[in-house]
């Protein structure tokens, strides 16, 4: 079984669309969105879910004001600022508190309760490209990286079940938490870029980092024509680093015109990005196949 | 007054809107890129005499000759950062959240803390074109280091509550994004008329509620999708601050790294009206 992930560094490069293209020319394949706080994938493959579940994930700590003795010691030890004071009440702003316990550890009133958390839902799926692994982080919900690897395990676990080769995953933007649970130990990762000065300076970082975990990369350009010349450009990074450059996409309209209809590019059809989009999905399954 | 950036879905120009607003405010601004994992806010600000100072966070140090590695440690810390096997303590540098936890609950006093480099951040000052200063402070995460938020909260420490700051946020409406809006008198939604810029949008708004920071929506290359997010906005009650149409020849500067928002004197102005209601309406102190 093979695991490829795309992902871009910069946000708004095209990863969903061209993941959701990617899933209706591969047949036989499991597809996961593992941008869970900004989750786009579902809006194109359309999914019925067919199981969903609690992500219950970590803790959270919260103040019993009745019980609180208002000595201010968990707010001066809290690493996290979440911390906070209102009408001369200690209270814990949840979207900031990371779940470490240790305001719970030192209060002498015992006044901190430490519960488990739940963090948004996961979904299994099925799609008219096949399964679908998904989820919804709540809302300011904390977390984020460990839902990428619950998904990524599960989609796994249904890929032997049903004998299923290939899972394609939707991956977040940047280079941090969520991006690393959903590359580690993937046997490609496709970047998709953009030929504009932020698109560059991005895909260096995000190349360095899929170098840090010695992960196989290729890279694909986004809307080329935009500026030639840094596409020209980013193929040059591609040859100086061990990335393989697999193709290039025009800008186009029907992009945008196939989400506004909830498809994907290939199945909208009638496009002139619909062929290059079938040569980089040709090449990106002949070098993971090596 | 606290102005941050955000947007839910990336790629919706955040970053030409920030950098075009701290332009356009005509006055003294501190702009923080807070986008720390892929800042961009240098690339068209251009700042000059740019210092770099290394930023950590603490993670713990075992004293082998303390340790009994008797597991309370490993047992406190709920981000699986410290392992004691075969009589040793391990520690996960990645995983640490730098919570100083385990520090309190060792019974042998055997763990101290060291700095532990997560990125770095660069200062510098932008002179505008009205002769303005914008002081830009930018967070950059080194590569494969996994916690933003410690390196996005250090950033802020520059922010100056008298004066206009802009901050220019992570996408996303998870950690990062929440640690760079927290304590914003304002958030400026940057978002574009698409299926995914409103699945996006509609997440960011109801973060924002949880967590009650005032917020309006500037809707970028308003002309390439449909009625979706205005109908939305409308529904919802929610300012629609600006839309922007899309424009080849801003696509095309921006994509050599300048942004020309700016010379554009109808934009410009809309720019400032915006940041004059928000400042009015918003914030006590300018």
């Amino acid at each position: 079984m093979k695991e490829i992930v795309v992902i871009s560094g910069k946000g708004g490069t095209g990863k969903t669309s061209i993941t959701a293209s990617f899933a209706a020319l591969a047949g036989n394949c499991i597809t996961v969105d593992c941008d869970v706080d900004a989750a786009d994938l579902h809006i194109l493959l359309n999914p019925e879910i067919k199981e969903q579940n609690r992500f219950i994930s970590g803790k959270l700590a919260s103040i019993d004001s009745d019980l609180c003795i208002d000595c201010g010691k968990c707010k001066s030890k809290c690493n996290f600022d979440a911390i906070r004071q209102k009408d001369n009440k200690y209270y814990i702003e949840s979207s900031l508190c990371e779940g470490c316990g240790l305001c719970n550890f030192i209060c002498p009133a015992g006044a901190i309760k430490f519960e488990s958390r739940d963090c948004g839902e996961w979904y299994k799926s099925e799609t008219k490209y096949g399964p679908m692994v998904h989820a919804k982080l709540g809302i300011a919900a904390e977390n984020s990286g460990r839902l990428v690897s619950l998904i990524r395990d599960e989609a796994k676990k249904w890929a032997n079940q049903i004998d299923c080769d290939l899972i394609l995953i939707d991956g977040p933007p940047g280079i941090g938490c969520p991006v690393i649970s959903s590359i580690s130990g993937v046997d490609g990762v496709l970047v998709i870029t953009e030929p504009t000065f932020s698109g560059i300076h991005d895909l260096e970082r995000i190349l360095e980092l899929t170098k840090h975990f010695k992960i196989d990369t290729m890279v694909a350009v986004n809307k080329f024509d935009i500026n030639t010349d840094n596409t020209r450009k980013i193929k040059k990074m591609c040859f100086a680093s061990d990335a393989k450059y697999v193709g290039k996409i025009s800008s186009d309209q029907g992009m945008v015109n196939a989400q506004m209809q909830g498809m994907s590019i290939v199945e909208y059809g009638n496009s002139k990005c619909v062929k290059e989009i079938e040569n980089i999905w040709f090449n990106v399954k002949n070098w993971v196949e090596q | 007054m606290i102005l941050a950036i955000a947007s839910g879905k990336g790629g919706t120009g955040k970053t030409t809107i920030s950098t075009a607003l701290a332009v356009a405010a005509k006055q003294k601004v501190n702009f923080f890129d807070c986008d720390v994992e892929e800042p961009n806010g240098m690339i068209f600000l251009k700042p000059e005499s740019v210092t770099t100072e290394q930023t950590f966070s603490q993670v713990p140090q075992i004293d082998k000759e303390k340790c009994t590695s008797c597991g309370a440690c490993e047992s406190f810390c709920q981000f699986n950062a410290i392992i004691t096997l075969a009589g040793r303590t391990i520690v996960m540098n990645e995983m640490c959240h730098d919570c100083t936890g385990c520090g309190y609950v060792c019974p042998n006093n055997a763990i101290s803390f060291n700095p532990f480099k997560i990125g770095e951040i660069n200062r510098g000052i932008h002179l505008s074109p009205d002769g303005f200063e914008i002081n830009v402070v930018s967070g950059v995460l080194d590569i494969g280091r996994t916690m933003s938020p410690p390196l996005i909260r250090q950033v802020k420490k520059d922010i100056k509550p008298g004066e206009l700051n802009i901050l220019d946020c992570p996408p996303g409406s998870s950690c990062p994004m929440l640690t760079a809006v927290d304590g914003s008198d304002y958030v400026i939604l940057v978002t574009e008329p698409t299926a995914f810029g409103l699945h996006d949008l509609s997440i960011a708004v109801d973060t924002l509620r949880e967590i009650n920071i005032p917020f309006g929506v500037i809707i970028n290359k308003s002309d390439i999708g449909d009625s979706g997010v205005t109908d939305y906005c409308k529904k919802e009650e929610i300012d629609i601050l600006l839309e922007i149409n899309s424009m080849p020849e801003v696509a095309k500067q921006y994509s050599e790294g300048v942004n020309i928002l700016n010379d554009i004197p109808e934009v410009t102005e809309k720019l400032q009206k915006v940041l004059e209601m928000i400042t009015t309406d918003y914030c006590e102190v300018v």
